[in-house]
């Protein structure tokens, strides 16, 4: 620290600020941050008012939550499907407006409130368009029956003589009229919305589905308006920080005494806060919880015990499949079944057998197996997150903590706080969602609100946590590593065996019930983790791991323990799947991160259908074309054929490849081609074009949809070429972007792709607007990955069967061949 | 407007002056090292990382330009309207470094003398902090990073405005 103190004139002229400054001796009695703005309550206002409610309203705030609110001159949606920066936003904008008939109004998205909002779980999965769109729509064509049987009486007409269209009923073939302002402006009504039978517009008609709009947030946040997470401040607010253990089994032992003291004279320094394994700091200005929080600044230092080591990353590809660290074996598809599996299922016995006879009667039989690492969400913005706990609940609401989060299910977070925060109901707790940066998952923004509550509570006071990049790198729960041991047959040009084993840890570890050990504060005080979950689903690792040929699989998942409840001992001899204690980590936090197991087991299937397709001699396109027969799916890899045949060929170091799936096997279409140059001299591949054929069935926004898979590709990308979590036996290694030593950031850090690696991306898409709209945030990031195997393979004749495909990776498997 | 602000420790970050006694939303906490510019503003013309900038290296009497003071929506900087008109951003966390350090470095370009507006390979080098053709894994410091992928349409942004800008 300096010795003196300064005191700087910032003046604001025009756009921009002048900065003064002089040094003043002693300032102590100004610091801090006082007066801010504080965040404006959003109650639904103005009436008289049109509301819709869900048919099965939230309880205890039946009479706030809503669907869709209209009011003289606006429209207010109520959503419990948040804007994650994905376009959920805009799209279900877009379905309110055509339902209401409306283009050019005022309208206001209220999202993710636990009071004003229904409980639609989480936003995730790519599933907000799919499942929340059509609830949102009977809302809004709710609405628009009562507008029009208002109409028709005040214009004493039948309702089928009158047209709708910009705020006004009009009589068809007559002068007669009436505005919605003048309808709405009757009476209050509160509506259940009606079920699938009410009446909505022929998708024929439709004015606003179907065309681009912009994002409705975009503006603001150009102009530096918009209110992310991270700029919420309340009134008296405190800024926290948290420090970790130094490792993932790591126990608290004390503090450095000295620098206890030495945190103690920060200008701003308030408290240290320590439960259990949790540590936290909190200041009255941001910089100085940042300096209370860090050693080299004079910040606390904590001292910690060293616990047990996690599995070595160097040997995950055979720790996955170790015995010893399976908790449950699951046959999901046996051979010869098809999709969707139906009761009763065939003899186990006798379809291991058929596949056995297919597999030796193959004319071609190929086996191998693919590993891909732990990956990050790596949200670009670290988590942050405003908790302001009292001491008592409020006596009209019963609320006594109100916490804003970037969380994307405002519901489970606030049940995971009223078990951290030991409430006997979660009606205790109120969680407002506040955007952050995009987080492609369950990333660390309901931890983040942990650490918040917890920090609050202590202090009494309200306290905003931005956890440091180090803190998301190191702590966020990670998307798993997994292996997959794949054996198929070729006969002709026929697929006709096809074995999947897939190992992997869970992919869902969201906050789980009441249970505060789901959150990051929960467990570091002492709470358990969730239960391990079932060996399988689509909802965990073996989403897209079957696939949707016409040539039968078999599928079998292994679950891999996260933790062990004893120290030492064979595992596998608990079978018991319930957390207790003692528990030690063996590996790191996992959970979901887009598309779950997806993307790695389309990188396994869509890899190893290459191989099959090269051992049998059979061209890439024919092959999947062959093996399909729903007329989609042969749709979009048709798409791609034109820019198949004109690949280039024969060019060393240069190919192009194919992937496919059908997302979850039951939603949308997406083929995708990529060509790659792959560099013999420094290893290095580039991926200079993308193409991607998708269906999902009517498209909402054509624009919102491109960029959604233009994000696909360049993390689809990112992911197979360099992204690799590291970690030690006591934790991630990886905490920042990139290596800079200037900053003593020296070791392997976890990079994603930069501007020079942005291919050219084309779109092909296939829209059927009588079709069922399906999500599009997650189908395209799964066929990347393979595509670009596939692609590498006809480069240079080496098949990469490992994530990320890194130089010294490429340079390795040239130099064997 | 005048306001005056403490801070008693010259080793703050400008970031947090700006953020928290400032008001200013657009410059934002990514790494605090200085790897993906989220912080980026302009002080007295030049791109600085705000998160590694020491109050005390900030001079006397310095203009320290933000995305809060480019424009408005009824009177929008070039640059705010293409990467509107382009829907230049997802999460759009990353817009305020890509703005204000296209913003620094167009006007660093045409000061020098060079007005022709710049190559979509220009601007990817200039968003990587280095040449196209390096290796991924070995990025240079002070590159811009995007989580989302909206690369492309950063790209197509900035060449729009910079064709408006230097026209």
């Amino acid at each position: 620290m300096t010795g003196g103190h300064s005191r700087r004139d910032f003046l604001k002229r025009g756009g921009s600020i002048a900065v003064a400054f002089t040094f003043l001796p002693e300032l102590l009695s100004e610091l801090g941050v006082t007066e801010l703005a504080s965040v404006a309550a959003r109650e639904p206002t103005a009436p008289p008012l049109l509301r819709v409610v869900p048919p099965q309203p939230n309880v205890p705030y039946a009479d706030s939550v809503s669907w869709i609110v209209l009011t003289p001159g606006k429209v207010t949606i109520h959503s419990g499907r948040v804007e994650l920066g994905t376009g959920v936003r805009t799209a279900m904008t877009q379905i309110a407006l055509e339902e209401l008939h409306l283009s050019n109004v005022n309208v206001s998205y209220v999202q993710g409130d636990t009071r004003l909002t229904a409980d639609e779980g989480t936003t995730a999965g790519s599933k907000s368009i799919q499942n929340g769109g059509p609830l949102l729509r009977r809302a809004a064509a709710t609405a628009f029956q009562e507008l029009l049987a208002r109409a028709a009486a005040e214009l004493g007409v039948a309702p089928s003589q009158l047209e709708a269209s910009e705020g006004m009923f009009r009589v068809r073939g007559g002068r007669k009229r009436v505005t919605y302002e003048r309808l709405l402006s009757r009476k209050s009504t509160v509506l259940t919305a009606l079920g699938p039978t009410v009446p909505v517009v022929d998708p024929d008609d439709y004015g606003i589905v179907g065309q681009s709009m912009g994002r409705q947030e975009l503006p603001d946040k150009v102009f530096a308006t918009f209110q992310y997470v991270q700029d919420v401040r309340l009134t008296g607010m405190l800024h926290g920080r948290v420090i970790r253990p130094s490792g993932r089994n790591d126990t608290f032992v004390g503090f450095d005494q000295a620098s206890l003291a030495s945190a103690a004279a920060i200008p701003g320094f308030v408290q240290v806060v320590q439960v259990g394994n949790f540590v936290g700091v909190l200041a009255t200005t941001e910089y100085a919880a940042i300096q209370a929080a860090t050693p080299r600044l004079g910040g606390v230092r904590v001292n910690w015990a060293s616990g047990p080591p996690l599995i070595a990353q160097a040997a995950l590809p055979t720790a996955l499949k170790d015995p010893v660290n399976t908790y449950g074996t699951n046959l999901e598809i046996r051979f010869g079944e098809s999709l969707p599996i139906t009761n009763p299922r065939p003899d186990v016995a006798a379809s291991n057998a058929a596949y056995d006879a297919a597999y030796a009667g193959a004319a071609v039989q190929v086996s191998a197996e693919y590993f891909t690492p732990f990956q990050m969400h790596a949200p670009f913005g670290p988590s942050c997150a405003v908790a302001d706990v009292r001491s008592t609940p409020d006596p009209d609401t019963g609320v006594q903590a109100t916490v804003w989060s970037q969380t994307q299910g405002v519901y489970p977070l606030r049940r995971a706080l009223s078990g951290l925060l030991g409430y006997a109901g979660e009606v205790a707790v109120h969680v407002i969602y506040e955007e952050g940066a995009g987080c492609y998952g369950h990333d660390g923004a309901d931890d983040v609100a942990g650490d918040a509550a917890l920090l609050s509570q202590a202090c009494g006071g309200p306290v905003r946590v931005q956890w440091s990049r180090q803190d998301e790198h190191g702590w966020e729960p990670l998307g798993p590593a997994m292996v997959h041991v794949m054996q198929g047959g070729v006969t002709g040009s026929s697929v006709v065996a096809w074995d999947h084993t897939v190992y992997s840890p869970t992919h869902n570890s969201r906050p789980n019930g009441t249970n505060g050990g789901s959150l990051i504060a929960g467990m570091l005080t002492g709470m358990l983790p969730a239960t391990l979950g079932s060996a399988a689903g689509t909802n965990t690792s073996t989403r897209n791991a079957p696939h949707t040929y016409t040539y039968p699989g078999r599928l079998t998942q292994h679950a891999v323990r996260s933790f062990v409840t004893t120290t030492g001992g064979s595992t596998n001899a608990n079978p018991d799947r319930a957390p207790a204690t003692p528990l030690t980590w063996l590996l790191p936090r996992s959970t979901a991160l887009r598309s779950l197991g997806g993307y790695s087991n389309t990188f396994a299937n869509e890899s190893f259908l290459g191989e099959l397709a090269a051992a049998g001699g059979l061209d890439d396109l024919a092959i999947r074309l062959d093996h399909l027969s729903d007329q989609r799916a042969i749709d979009v890899v048709a798409a791609l054929g034109a820019t198949w045949e004109g690949r280039p060929v024969g060019i060393d170091g240069v190919g192009a490849g194919l992937g496919f799936e059908r997302y979850e096997t039951i939603e949308a279409y997406v083929a995708a081609y990529v060509e790659v140059h792959v560099d013999r001299t420094t290893g290095v591949i580039r991926v200079p074009r993308a193409v991607v054929a998708h269906d999902c069935g009517l498209i909402i926004n054509p624009d919102g949809l491109r960029n959604q898979i233009e994000g696909q590709v360049l993390q689809g990308i990112s992911r197979c070429l360099v992204e690799e979590v590291q970690f030690s036996d006591r934790g991630v290694t990886s905490l920042q972007w990139e290596r800079n030593p200037q900053f003593g950031v020296v070791a392997q850090q976890y990079p994603v792709i930069g501007f020079n690696d942005t291919p050219s991306i084309e779109t092909i898409l296939i829209d059927r607007p009588h079709e069922v709209a399906w999500g599009a945030g997650e189908p395209t990031i799964g066929v990347v990955g393979a595509a670009i195997a596939n692609a590498v393979y006809h480069a240079v004749g080496v098949r990469l069967r490992s994530l990320p495909m890194r130089p010294a990776t490429v340079l390795a498997a040239l130099a064997a061949t | 407007m005048s306001r005056t602000v403490t801070a008693p420790d010259e080793t703050e970050p400008l970031l947090y002056v700006l953020r928290n006694a400032l008001d200013q939303h657009g410059p934002k906490f990514g790494c605090g090292v200085s790897q993906c510019g989220a912080c980026t503003v302009l002080v007295d013309g030049a791109i600085r990382r705000s998160c590694v900038t020491a109050l005390s290296t900030v001079p006397e009497g310095a203009t320290v330009e933000t995305l809060d003071g480019l424009g408005t929506p009824g009177a929008p900087h070039p640059l705010q309207r293409a990467f509107i008109d382009e829907q230049a951003g997802q999460c759009a966390y990353c817009v305020n470094g890509m703005i204000m350090g296209a913003l620094g470095w167009l006007r660093a370009r045409a000061a020098d003398g060079n007005t022709a507006v710049p190559t979509d390979i220009e601007i990817r080098e200039f968003l990587s902090g280095g040449p196209v053709g390096g290796d991924p894994i070995q990025a240079a410091p002070n590159q811009y990073l995007c989580r989302c992928g909206t690369h492309m349409r950063i790209v197509r942004a900035i060449s729009v405005a910079a064709g408006e800008m230097l026209s």
